[in-house]
C-alpha cells in the first residue's frame, strides 16, 4: 500500500497536478502457467490499489472455490478472464492489464508462455519496451524461456527483467540465483548485442523484492521489481531517428486547406523542414503543423498532427512523409522474417495483402530460405511455415512502398499479411532489408515485339484457361478446339497438366503449397507463350481461385479467358477415364480434388461449359464462337 | 510524451485508421463521461474537418432526463448528426425494469435495439468507448473487435493486432466494433476530463436529489414511471452516479464530490469499482463475456 500518496486526502489539486505528467511504460510478462506470472501481475495490482473491495470479495470467494493457494488469496484468480480459461487453469490469450503507481503509469501484455502461443506472445511484445521473463528457480533456464527471450528480443525489445521466481522454495539461495543468471548470460549472448538485463531474486507468491526490499535475500543489492519499472529510461530512440510519418488520413476541409494527417513515426518535424514524400520523392517544405489545440513550433515521435505543407504536393494515404536530407528507402522486393499466426500454413508463391504503416499491397511470399527453431535458434529446413513457426524468405510487392528496416523502426519496417479470401491476420513480418535484384536485372528490350509477333500470325494472342475437375472433360474439349483452330491456320499449343508434370513440374507433388507452384509455373509459361503470339489452351484443375487470379493477373489485359468445364463431380466420378476417382476413394491418393481437396468454381469466368448432354465438339464450338465474336480471330 | 499525450495520440490513430478504411462507421454515443472523452478526441482526430461520421444513440427510453437534454445539445453544438435508435417493438410491448426486470429489459431495450440500429444503417464500423480495465472479459479484446452478420463475438477468433496495425477488412454483412479508450483506465479519463475541460453530465456530482432504494440500490426518482408504493419512500440525499445508463438500474452513490477534483479523490478513496452500480454485472462472473457474445456491446 506504499504505492499512493497522502496528497490523495490531502490536496487533491497538487496531487493531479503531479500526475498529470506521469510517463507510461509498456511491459510484457512472458512465462508458463505454473511459473507465478499471474500471480505476479496479480500482486502488482494489488499493491497498486488496483484491485477494489467489490474484486477483493468475488476474489477472495474464488480463492476459496477454485484457487490452489488454499485458504490464501489467489492472485492469478485476478488476471484470469475468459470463462474458458478458468476452466483450463490456462492464459489463452493476450490481455492487457493497467497500474499506476505515484511514478508511472503502466500497460502490461500478459501473455502465455507455452509454444503454441508464441504468436500471442509476439503481438504482445509488438509493442512493449521492457519483457519480464519468469523463470522458476527450482528449474534454471529452460528451453521455454531461450523461446521467450528470442520472441521478445526477435520484436525489438532490448530490456530483459530476469525474474527468477519461487525462490522462497529453493531457501533464498544466492547460489541458485547466481548459477542461473550466468547460464542466462551465457545464452543472451547469442541474441543480441545491445541487450540490459536486470535479474532480480524474487517470490511472487510471498511478495518478496516485488514492492520492496526483503530481508530474505539480503545478499541482493539491486532493485526490486517495481523499483525497476518505475526508474528504467523509456529511451525513445525514435526520437532521434530521421523524420518518418506515413499519410493515415488526407484532410481537407474546404478547398482552401490540405493537410495529411498521421502518427509520427520517428524522429521531430518543424515548419520550414525540408521533406519528400515517398515513393513518389516530390519535395517540398513543412508549412504547418496543425492541431485542434493551436498550431504546433515542433512536432515529435509518437504524436497525431496533421501537416501542410507550402507546395500543392499530390499525396494520399499509404504514402510516407519523410526528411528531405534523410529519406526512407524505396523498394519492392524485400527480405524479411516472418512469424506465421495462422492454421493454415504459408503457401509460397499466393499472393497475400501485405500492410505496412497505413499502406496496404499485394505481395507474393516465395518459399522460404529457412525456419528458425525458436527453442534451439537453429536454422531449420522449411518449404512453408505453420502456425507459429519463424521463418527468413524473400517477398515481392504489387508496387514499391517506403520503409526502414524493422530493427531501426518498429512502425517502418513492421508489416502483417492478410489472407484476401478469410480476411484473417495470418502473419507478422520484420523488413531486414530491400533486394537489389529487381533493380539490376533489366528487362531485355526487344525489337520485335510480341504485337509483331501477333500480327505475324494475324491473331490476337489469348490464353484459354480451362479449370475443372479431374475427369470434367478439360483436355478433350481443348484438344477438339485446337484441331478447329489450327484448320483455320491458327497458331496453338496446349499445355496440359499431366504433361507438364511430367518434364517442367516433375518435383512437384499436390499438397496445397505444392499446387500453387504448380499454377505460378504453368502460368508464366503461358505468358511467355501469348508474348511469342500464340493462341495457348491451358487445361489443368487449378481447384483455387486465387491462383487463377494470379495467373489472370500475369496476362495482359483482356488476354485470359477463364472457362469453367462445369462437370458435377457424381459425373466426372462415373466417367473416372483414368481410375483415380476409385483410387481416391479407397484412400490411395490423398490430396486427390474433390474427395479430400477442395475445388473452388470460378465466380465470373468468361465461359461456362456444360458438359453434360454435350459433346466435346459441341463444347469446342462454343468456344470458338466466343473467340470470334471477341475479335480473337479476325484476319 | 505524458501517459495522457501518448493514450490521446493512440486514440486519434484509431479514430482516423476507421474512417480512412471502413466504408461507414458511426460512433455510439451512450452520453456518459467515457463517451465525453470519445466525443471529444474525435473532434481533435480530424480538426479541422468535422468527423466524417455520425452519432448514434440506442435510446432505451429510460435514461435520465438529464442525459437526453446533455445529448442533444452536445450534438447540435459540435454539428453532428445525431440519430437516435429506439427499439419500437419493445415500446409496444412495453418492456421497461420495473415491469421485466434489469436482464430483460437490457436484452430488449439496449442489446436487441443496438443490433436493429446496425442493421437498419448498415454500419460496417460502430465506436465504442469500452475500456479494457472495466471488466476481466474486456482485458482480453482487441481494439477492433469482430462481429459476425449475426452480430456474435468469438473470442477464439480474433486478430492480432501488432505494433498499431489494425487488419479492418470483412466480409459483406460483417461489422467491427472499434474501442478507441482500450488502453485508457478510469483514473486516466478522469485526469483527461479535468485538462481538457470536457464538459459532462451533471448527474456525475452530487447534488441532493430525490431517491429510492429498489432492488438494494439507491436509484433516482427521474420521473413518474417509478411505481408509486416505491416511489412514495422517496428521500432526498446528497448523491451522485459513477457511471450513467437506465435511471432505474444505475445505482446513485451518497456523495458530497461537487467539482472534477472532488470526484476524483473519491474515486482514488474508496474501494469499489465503477461497474458495482450497474445491475446487469451482478448474477455470474463470467456474464460480460456471455452477453458480449451475444452481441451486447
Amino acid at each position: 500500500m506504499r504505492l499512493t500518496d497522502d496528497l490523495i486526502e490531502t490536496d487533491i489539486s497538487a496531487y493531479l497536478q503531479k500526475h498529470e505528467d506521469k510517463s507510461l511504460l509498456r511491459f510484457i510478462t512472458c512465462g508458463s502457467v505454473d511459473d507465478g506470472k499471474s500471480t505476479l501481475i496479480g500482486r502488482l495490482l494489488y499493491d497498486s490499489k488496483m484491485i477494489f473491495e467489490d474484486q477483493l470479495a468475488s476474489l477472495e470467494a474464488d480463492s476459496k472455490r477454485v484457487g490452489t493457494q488454499g485458504e490464501n488469496i489467489d492472485f492469478a484468480l485476478l488476471v484470469d478472464g475468459l470463462a474458458a480459461e478458468r476452466e483450463q487453469g490456462i492464459t489463452i490469450d493476450v490481455a492487457y492489464r493497467f497500474f499506476a503507481t505515484d511514478k508511472r503509469k503502466f500497460i502490461v501484455a500478459d501473455t502465455p508462455g507455452h509454444e503454441q502461443y508464441t504468436r500471442n506472445m509476439a503481438t504482445g511484445a509488438s509493442t512493449a519496451d521492457v519483457a519480464i521473463l519468469m523463470i522458476d528457480a527450482r528449474k534454471g533456464i529452460l528451453t521455454q524461456t531461450r523461446r521467450h527471450s528470442f520472441i521478445t528480443t526477435l520484436l525489438g525489445i532490448r530490456r530483459l527483467v530476469l525474474a527468477v521466481n519461487k525462490m522462497d522454495l529453493v531457501g533464498y539461495s544466492q547460489q541458485v540465483f547466481d548459477d542461473i543468471v550466468d547460464d542466462f548470460y551465457d545464452f543472451a549472448d547469442e541474441l543480441a548485442t545491445d541487450l540490459e538485463i536486470q535479474a532480480i531474486p524474487m517470490s511472487a507468491l510471498a511478495g518478496i523484492n516485488i514492492t520492496e526490499r526483503s530481508r530474505e535475500t539480503e545478499w541482493y543489492d539491486g532493485p526490486n521489481l517495481m523499483e525497476y519499472l518505475e526508474t528504467v529510461p523509456i529511451g525513445d530512440k525514435r526520437l532521434d531517428a530521421p523524420f518518418r510519418m506515413p499519410v493515415q488520413w488526407v484532410n481537407r476541409p474546404n478547398l482552401d486547406f490540405r493537410g495529411f494527417s498521421g502518427q509520427i513515426a520517428a524522429g521531430t518535424i518543424k515548419p520550414g523542414d525540408r521533406i519528400k514524400t515517398l515513393p513518389s520523392g516530390r519535395q517540398s517544405t513543412i508549412d504547418r503543423i496543425v492541431t485542434a489545440d493551436g498550431d504546433l513550433d515542433e512536432a515529435f515521435a509518437g504524436q497525431s498532427v496533421t501537416l501542410t505543407l507550402s507546395d500543392e504536393v499530390d499525396s494520399s494515404r499509404g504514402d510516407v512523409i519523410v526528411s528531405a536530407d534523410d529519406p526512407a528507402e524505396v523498394s519492392d522486393q524485400f527480405q524479411v522474417r516472418i512469424l506465421w499466426m495462422s492454421d493454415t500454413p504459408l503457401l509460397p508463391g499466393r499472393r497475400y495483402l501485405l500492410k505496412i504503416g497505413a499502406k496496404t499491397v499485394t505481395a507474393t511470399i516465395n518459399a522460404p530460405k529457412y525456419g528458425i527453431d525458436i527453442n534451439t535458434l537453429n536454422d531449420v529446413p522449411a518449404k512453408t511455415l505453420e502456425l507459429n513457426q519463424i521463418g527468413v524468405t524473400t517477398l515481392s510487392l504489387d508496387q514499391a512502398i517506403a520503409f526502414d528496416p524493422y530493427d531501426e523502426n518498429r512502425e517502418m519496417g513492421g508489416f502483417i499479411l492478410i489472407d484476401r479470401q478469410t480476411n484473417d491476420t495470418v502473419g507478422l513480418g520484420l523488413i531486414d532489408f530491400a533486394l537489389r535484384r529487381a533493380s539490376n536485372i533489366h528487362w531485355q528490350a526487344i525489337d520485335i515485339d510480341r504485337a509483331v509477333l501477333a500480327e505475324q500470325k494475324g491473331q490476337k494472342p489469348a490464353v484459354l484457361w480451362f479449370t475443372g475437375l479431374s475427369g470434367s472433360g478439360k483436355s478433350t474439349i481443348a484438344n477438339a478446339l485446337q484441331k478447329r483452330l489450327f484448320a483455320l491456320g491458327k497458331h496453338t499449343f496446349i499445355l496440359d497438366g499431366d504433361n507438364v508434370r511430367h518434364g517442367l513440374n516433375r518435383d512437384l507433388g499436390f499438397t496445397d503449397v505444392d499446387r500453387v507452384e504448380n499454377i505460378r509455373r504453368v502460368s508464366n509459361v503461358a505468358r511467355l507463350m501469348t508474348d511469342a503470339g500464340l493462341i495457348t489452351l491451358v487445361s489443368f484443375i487449378s481447384p483455387f481461385r486465387d491462383e487463377r487470379q494470379m495467373a489472370r493477373n500475369l496476362m495482359a489485359d483482356g488476354e485470359f479467358i477463364e472457362i469453367h468445364v462445369d462437370t458435377p463431380l457424381d459425373v466426372a466420378e462415373q466417367r473416372d477415364v483414368k481410375g483415380l476417382y476409385k483410387k481416391a476413394r479407397a484412400g490411395e491418393i490423398k490430396n486427390f480434388t474433390g474427395i479430400d481437396s477442395p475445388y473452388e468454381p470460378p465466380l465470373n469466368p468468361e465461359l461456362r461449359i456444360n458438359t453434360v448432354g454435350q459433346s466435346p465438339e459441341g463444347a469446342a464450338e462454343e468456344i470458338l464462337n466466343f473467340l470470334k465474336e471477341k475479335g480473337f480471330l479476325a484476319d | 510524451m505524458t501517459h495522457l499525450d501518448r493514450l490521446e495520440a493512440e486514440s486519434l490513430h484509431i479514430l482516423r485508421e476507421v474512417a480512412s478504411e471502413c466504408e461507414n462507421p458511426v460512433m455510439l454515443y451512450s452520453v456518459g463521461k467515457d463517451s465525453a472523452v470519445m466525443l471529444h478526441l474525435a473532434m481533435k482526430a480530424f480538426y479541422p474537418s468535422r468527423p466524417p461520421f455520425p452519432l448514434m444513440h440506442v435510446d432505451t427510453t429510460w435514461k435520465f432526463r438529464e442525459m437526453i437534454e446533455f445529448r442533444d445539445r452536445k450534438a447540435a453544438e459540435l454539428g453532428f448528426d445525431l440519430l437516435v435508435h429506439i427499439n419500437e417493438d419493445g415500446v409496444r410491448d412495453g418492456v421497461g425494469p420495473f415491469t421485466h426486470g434489469s436482464a430483460m429489459h437490457t436484452d430488449v431495450m439496449k442489446t436487441a435495439g443496438l443490433k436493429q440500429a446496425l442493421d437498419k444503417y448498415k454500419f460496417d464500423a460502430a465506436f465504442g468507448g469500452a475500456r479494457r480495465d472495466e471488466e476481466k472479459s474486456r482485458a482480453k479484446e482487441r481494439v477492433f473487435s469482430f462481429r459476425s452478420a449475426e452480430h456474435r463475438w468469438d473470442p477464439k477468433k480474433q486478430r492480432p493486432e501488432p505494433w498499431n496495425l489494425y487488419n479492418t477488412r470483412i466480409h459483406p454483412g460483417e461489422s467491427i466494433r472499434v474501442f478507441p479508450l482500450s488502453n485508457w483506465t478510469e483514473l486516466d479519463i478522469w485526469q483527461y476530463i479535468r485538462r481538457e475541460q470536457i464538459e459532462i453530465v451533471p448527474l456525475y456530482f452530487a447534488a441532493p436529489r430525490p431517491v429510492v432504494n429498489w432492488n438494494g440500490v439507491d436509484i433516482l426518482v427521474d420521473d413518474d414511471r417509478v411505481p408509486e408504493e416505491i416511489a412514495k419512500t422517496a428521500v432526498i440525499k446528497s448523491v451522485r452516479f459513477r457511471t450513467l445508463g437506465c435511471y432505474p438500474l444505475t445505482g446513485a452513490v451518497e456523495s458530497t464530490a461537487a467539482t472534477l477534483e472532488d470526484i476524483i479523490q473519491e474515486m482514488l478513496l474508496t474501494r469499489t469499482s465503477e461497474r458495482q452500480g450497474r445491475v446487469i454485472d451482478a448474477d455470474q462472473s463470467a456474464s460480460m463475456e456471455k452477453k458480449k457474445q451475444e452481441g451486447y456491446f
